[in-house]
């Protein structure tokens, strides 16, 4: 087939496409991944006895937002390298910002402590179950983030994966909050960051693989 | 004018046409596919210098992804960097599959360079796009052909098949997907 006939092929019929198509289709990832994570939380784990009192904490919410806004900035980054030729701009800023954030409340809290808590701070009482628990509940967001970036356009594959991989970590994390008993900010900064990173690794290594088109 | 003003000319003008032909325009969404063939052509040949026989071949695959995933494009974004992004990408990874990149002639970075040229003489593709249609499965197949080759609408090629109308454009849809994974040399 030459090429002309290849252009008038694709030009003959139906050339309209729904627009914002990669907001709704994560739109729908994140419902779907949340929902999922819910259903994991409350089946596997359960949601911590003392939720109602806890809430009334700041570090509670400290924590929730950690997660949040780690679940924004991330999505930024996975809707801008799921389509050619889009910049990341500022989304590593964004990225860092809570991180930074976490950290900086670590070290208030560590320094204002007498120097043999600050181990006990850090390492909490779950720190060898929560990172995995986290990329636990964070496995059905990962599944669906990749399938759909999939059908979208991602040309820099390991970035993408890894973002997609960010996506499901905080997503992860925001459910495994109802669950945790933890409320330390030495501890979050720590131990959630890194059950976040689990699935942004698997993502960047898997992503040259899965997300080609 | 300007080399400048000329290329955001050119910008200009091929964006409209494919804001247009994304709105459902099919004449103008023609014309983009045909002026971006050129633009495409263009830049392969200057960088597969040693590979002169695939260009045509890359031609017809960044065409048929750039319709394929014709979605991804957000009218807020330059239309040359979407592009550009697009054929890079089909470049790379056509080279990937070589295992080669010594085999580029020349470097992938230069963005601002795509626009400015263009080629219309087209050389023989060495795989033939129609032939690997007739691979596709008669639910994929048969949509294709009627509503993208004999040009009927949907419902007509619905008639004529039996199939539903959503079946037909469900058809059309996976089949253009599965026409690329076939141009790729993936099963």
């Amino acid at each position: 087939m030459k090429t002309d006939d290849l252009v008038m092929l694709l030009a003959t019929g139906e050339c309209a496409v729904p627009e914002h198509a990669a907001q709704r289709r994560y739109a729908v990832v994140l419902a779907l991944g949340m929902a999922a994570a819910g259903v994991l939380m409350l089946g596997l784990l359960g949601v911590r006895h003392d939720l109602a009192e806890a809430m009334r904490q700041p570090m509670f919410w400290a924590k929730c937002i950690f997660a949040a806004v780690l679940l924004l900035a991330s999505l930024l980054a996975v809707l801008r390298l799921s389509r050619p030729g889009a910049s990341l701009d500022r989304v590593p800023f964004a990225l860092s910002a809570p991180v930074l954030a976490m950290w900086g409340l670590a070290t208030v809290v560590l320094a204002g402590a007498a120097p043999e808590q600050r181990l006990g701070m850090l390492l909490g009482s779950t720190w060898d179950v929560c990172p995995f628990l986290i990329a636990l509940l964070s496995t059905p967001t990962f599944v669906a983030s990749l399938w759909t970036m999939r059908s979208l356009a991602p040309t820099r594959l390991s970035l993408a994966g890894a973002a997609a991989g960010l996506l499901s970590g905080s997503v992860g994390a925001l459910v495994y909050c109802l669950h945790c008993p933890e409320m330390g900010a030495p501890f979050i900064g720590m131990w959630y960051l890194l059950g976040i990173l689990i699935p942004a690794a698997a993502g960047a290594l898997l992503g040259r693989y899965v997300l080609r088109w | 004018m300007t080399d400048k003003g000329q290329l955001d000319a050119s910008e200009a003008h091929l964006k409209d046409l494919l804001v247009r032909g994304l709105a459902g325009e099919a004449p103008a969404y023609q014309a983009f596919l045909r002026d971006m063939s050129a633009h495409l052509r263009a830049y392969f040949r200057k960088r597969l210098a040693r590979l002169p026989d695939e260009v045509e071949d890359l031609v017809q695959e960044s065409l048929l992804a750039i319709h394929n995933k014709r979605h991804t494009y957000d009218a807020a974004q330059p239309l040359t960097a979407w592009v550009h992004a697009i054929a890079k990408y089909k470049l790379i990874d056509l080279l990937r599959r070589r295992a080669g990149h010594d085999l580029l002639s020349d470097p992938l970075d230069d963005e601002m360079d795509f626009l400015a040229a263009s080629d219309s003489e087209a050389s023989e593709a060495k795989r033939d796009v129609g032939k690997l249609l007739q691979q596709l499965p008669d639910r994929q197949r048969l949509p294709i052909v009627h509503t993208k080759l004999e040009g009927l609408s949907v419902a007509e090629a619905a008639q004529i098949t039996g199939m539903s109308e959503s079946a037909i454009k469900v058809g059309v849809h996976r089949g253009m997907k599965a026409l690329a994974a076939l141009i790729r040399g993936k099963p």
